[in-house]
């Protein structure tokens, strides 16, 4: 007998009365849920091959579907939940590792939440965006400890290279391969457009998207996908990834499956061949390595470019971060264990890490105290959910942010948190041709820039709130959160006052 | 109720400086009335006075104004001093009675010269020594606080309208080169001496009228190279600024204007490809260096003051010129007080730096 516990996680209900049998749910599901009996003239749906990614349901000229979760009761237990109990009918059928896709789904609490901004009331004036400048124009990179000027009061100090963002939110790190060449341009031109800058991930960078260097980060992880002279040269900055918040600890595994031919000549491996990436960077054991590293990024593009460090959140990471930016680092990226990916081990997305916003005010607060944070730039992630967790973040001191599931969900994702499956409906985590040209990068970029400017104007309302005509008086600036909801002990690690303080 | 230094207050206010750029001294008399005329800018809760080059017989040695709360914290810090000062000179400052000033501290002044061999063993100049050792005494002795500590200036300082406090100092004893004043209207305050203003470190006074939005950037960028910001106040964090900035950084003092109120991007495009480089480094490297918010203020220190608005010119600020005279002040009409045909009177522009320096070879 072979008894598989499996139920449902949805039910598709279509509603008969409004349906006219166009059957384009049949052809646009690329999980097969929808079938066509011509015998019948009727629609069936499998529940079962479901996962909730709503593109039926958005695609329905007439709205008839309806996806709802699976009726299914156990007997109630806090603590034998239904998800408990699925796991282990899963994991006891294939003896497998659980695999998740986006983001930390357990309830632990969201601190940007538990933060207030301050604003201006008679003392000082609030600024309006409308009628006086407000920038939020950031510089990326190392600075050097303090300016030189010669006799004639004329710089002489040469500084490092620098990124400039006009917004300070770049797109996060998600390789070629992971994601569509279609998504990878629509975040390319979109940083284009708005003077910011994308993250190629770790999969190399496609020849035809060459031409948005300008506003690319190129990136190399440990499996060393696509990295060659030409590609580190390509972008303004290189970003080396130690680590990432969904899977601290953990390397990658992109399935042979998603290696076409396109992939396979950008990330430099066979057709078919699984791409690993292995945990650590076998040339990085430690801090020195790092450096050497660091500084062959740099031989290479003869100083011109900075070269960035992304880690995940971990819970030493403060001394981690001073021990990077003493190693050479222009800047820190860190990822907080809220943060996306592609594929996760389920155990480790959901518990390992810290959230992001106490590695960051530890962080910045850490670097202070060595007198090290002027010197690199510190980025965070994971999750960026909207422009009021951006001006809480550098409030904190961050220089600034980075979005990646924010950014998808701007294309279309529907955080099904299927990705793994390699069958995005919405063309995004996808390499099938069929479903990557749904997403239309000479549309699709404009959604990017749409949401980013809205933030954008979102930033500057709250800037000039608070009587702040330049991004960077609010960064580290404390005084302008309030901690709610908050113990002594949460207050003193992010370092602000309660509310009515 | 939590002092100044334990809560950050904020306060609007007047300001006025006057400085004779050949060098003729003068004595207070014309800033008090000055101040006195923008009564209705204060609340009576403080008022204070830098004034540069009263001390020409003691022009080599730094004069340390402290109040004390009591004469344990004065004996206490007093064994600080001459541990690591040799002291020329100390006594009380005179004052006299004025109705309308009460609570006033004990008074005291020092003339000092640093220790040398302690300077020396610290690999650091006197200069730094003395701003170290101000700093330690401000943080570390409870009820003592050092609110001048400059050569060849001073500060007078107190809880009071200012031109109540100028009388109470016998400001027209002195004849100074350059005075600038404030009067404070504080949202709320406990009255304490210390937090009236001018704020001062080593020759470097600020007078200021606003409340910086970027306060807490800019106090935890300059915590990062050793000042410790116990008043938690603007111009304490502003004085600093323009310390690390010039002292320390050696930046020339037009660089490091354009640090504080940095030029806006757009114009910064609008440069040369030589001055755009200049101006980026600037603003990257010093980012958190530039104050945001509403302000104007006067920076006074040796070579003589330098007048300035926030970027977008939030609070009021007028200068005239009149002679080898010139004068800033929150209002015009506290300048025409003293300056009745002023030979040019105008309203600098925001971000806009007004220079008064001495003139060549009559620095004091």
């Amino acid at each position: 007998m072979n008894l598989n516990f499996n139920f449902p996680d949805f039910e598709v209900i279509r509603d008969e009365k409004k349906c006219n049998k166009c059957k384009l749910c049949v052809l646009e599901c690329s999980n097969k849920v929808h079938s066509y009996d011509d015998k019948k003239n009727v629609l069936n749906v499998d529940n079962l091959k479901c996962v909730n990614c709503h593109r039926c349901v958005v695609i329905c000229p007439l709205k008839a579907l309806i996806i709802k979760k699976y009726p299914l009761e156990f007997k109630k237990s806090a603590n034998w939940t239904p998800l408990a109990i699925k796991e282990i009918y899963k994991q006891s059928q294939t003896g497998g590792v659980l695999l998740s896709s986006m983001t930390n789904s357990n309830n632990f609490p969201i601190y940007w939440d538990k933060m207030l901004l301050n604003a201006s009331q008679v003392t000082n004036p609030s600024i309006d965006p409308l009628r006086e400048p407000m920038e939020t124009k950031v510089m990326i990179g190392r600075k050097p400890k303090k300016l030189e000027f010669n006799s004639k009061g004329k710089l002489v100090t040469e500084i490092p290279p620098q990124v400039e963002l006009n917004i300070p939110i770049m797109f996060s790190a998600m390789s070629y391969g992971a994601i569509s060449k279609n998504t990878h341009e629509a975040l390319a031109r979109a940083s284009s457009e708005l003077g910011i800058c994308y993250n190629t991930g770790e999969g190399g960078l496609n020849r035809d998207l060459y031409k948005y260097g300008k506003n690319t980060i190129v990136q190399v992880a440990s499996g060393r996908f696509g990295v060659h002279k030409g590609y580190l040269n390509a972008g303004v900055a290189i970003e080396i990834k130690i680590g990432q918040g969904a899977k601290p600890g953990i390397g990658g595994h992109l399935p042979g499956k998603k290696v076409g031919e396109d992939v396979s000549s950008t990330r430099m491996i066979p057709v078919g061949s699984d791409a690993i990436s292995p945990a650590p960077h076998h040339d990085i054991y430690s801090i020195e390595d790092l450096r050497q590293l660091i500084f062959s990024l740099k031989e290479v593009t003869d100083y011109k470019k900075p070269v960035f460090v992304k880690i995940a959140a971990v819970h030493n990471v403060p001394a981690i971060a001073s021990g990077i930016v003493r190693a050479g680092a222009d800047a820190i990226v860190v990822d907080g264990f809220r943060g996306g990916t592609g594929a996760a081990p389920t155990r480790v997305r959901d518990n390992v890490g810290i959230p992001i916003e106490f590695a960051l005010a530890t962080i910045d607060q850490r670097l202070r105290e060595e007198g090290l944070r002027n010197q690199a730039s510190l980025l965070v992630s994971g999750t960026i959910r909207n422009s009021a967790d951006i001006v809480k973040a550098i409030a904190l001191g961050a220089d600034a942010v980075c979005i990646g599931s924010a950014a998808l969900v701007a294309l279309g994702c529907h955080m099904c948190q299927s990705c793994t499956t390699g069958k995005c409906n919405w063309g995004i985590a996808t390499q099938e041709p069929e479903l990557v040209k749904r997403l239309n990068p000479d549309i699709m970029y404009k959604r990017l820039v749409n949401l980013i400017l809205a933030w954008n104007y979102e930033i500057q309302e709250m800037l000039g709130g608070m009587g702040i005509n330049a991004i960077d008086s609010l960064r580290g600036n404390r005084l302008m959160l309030r901690g709610i909801d908050l113990n002594e002990k949460e207050l003193e690690i992010l370092g602000i006052n309660y509310v009515g303080q | 109720m939590l002092k100044e230094g334990e809560i950050r207050i904020p306060s609007g206010c007047a300001i006025s400086g006057i400085i004779d750029i050949k060098g003729d001294r003068f004595s207070g008399q014309e800033i008090v009335k000055s101040i006195a005329l923008m009564h209705e800018r204060s609340n009576g809760l403080g008022g204070g006075f830098a004034a540069y080059g009263i001390y020409p017989q003691y022009k080599d040695l730094y004069a340390l104004h402290i109040f004390y709360d009591n004469l344990e914290i004065k004996m206490k810090t007093e064994g600080f001093l001459s541990e690591h000062f040799d002291i020329e000179s100390a006594g009380n400052i005179p004052t006299t009675p004025v109705p309308g000033v009460i609570n006033k501290p004990l008074i005291w002044r020092y003339f000092v010269h640093p220790r040398t061999y302690m300077v020396k063993e610290d690999f650091i100049d006197e200069a730094e020594f003395t701003s170290r050792c101000v700093i330690r005494i401000n943080k570390d002795y409870n009820g003592a606080y050092v609110f001048s500590s400059g050569k060849n200036m001073g500060t007078f300082k107190g809880v009071g309208y200012p031109e109540d406090i100028g009388k109470f100092f016998m400001l027209e004893t002195y004849d100074a080169y350059m005075w600038t004043a404030h009067g404070r209207f504080p949202t709320n305050t406990p009255g304490w001496w210390g937090g009236a203003h001018p704020f001062t470190m080593l020759n470097w006074s600020v007078v200021h009228n606003g409340e910086i939005s970027s306060y807490d950037a800019n106090r935890r960028f300059v915590e990062m190279f050793g000042y410790n910001c116990t008043l938690q106040t603007d111009t304490e964090v502003i004085t600093y600024l323009f310390d690390l900035l010039v002292r320390k950084h050696e930046m020339p003092i037009e660089k490091a204007i354009k640090v504080v109120v940095a030029p806006f991007w757009d114009d910064i495009d609008r440069e040369s490809k030589e001055m755009q480089r200049e101006l980026k480094a600037m603003r990257a490297v010093y980012s958190s260096a530039l104050i945001n918010g509403p302000f104007s203020i006067i920076l006074g220190y040796e070579k003589g003051m330098i007048a300035l608005n926030d970027r977008i010119k939030l609070r009021p600020l007028v200068v005239a010129r009149k002679d080898s005279r010139m004068y800033v002040a929150s209002e015009e009409s506290a300048i025409r007080i003293i300056c009745s045909s002023p030979d040019k009177v105008w309203s600098p522009k925001g971000g806009e730096p007004i220079i008064a320096l001495l003139e060549e070879g009559t620095q004091k």
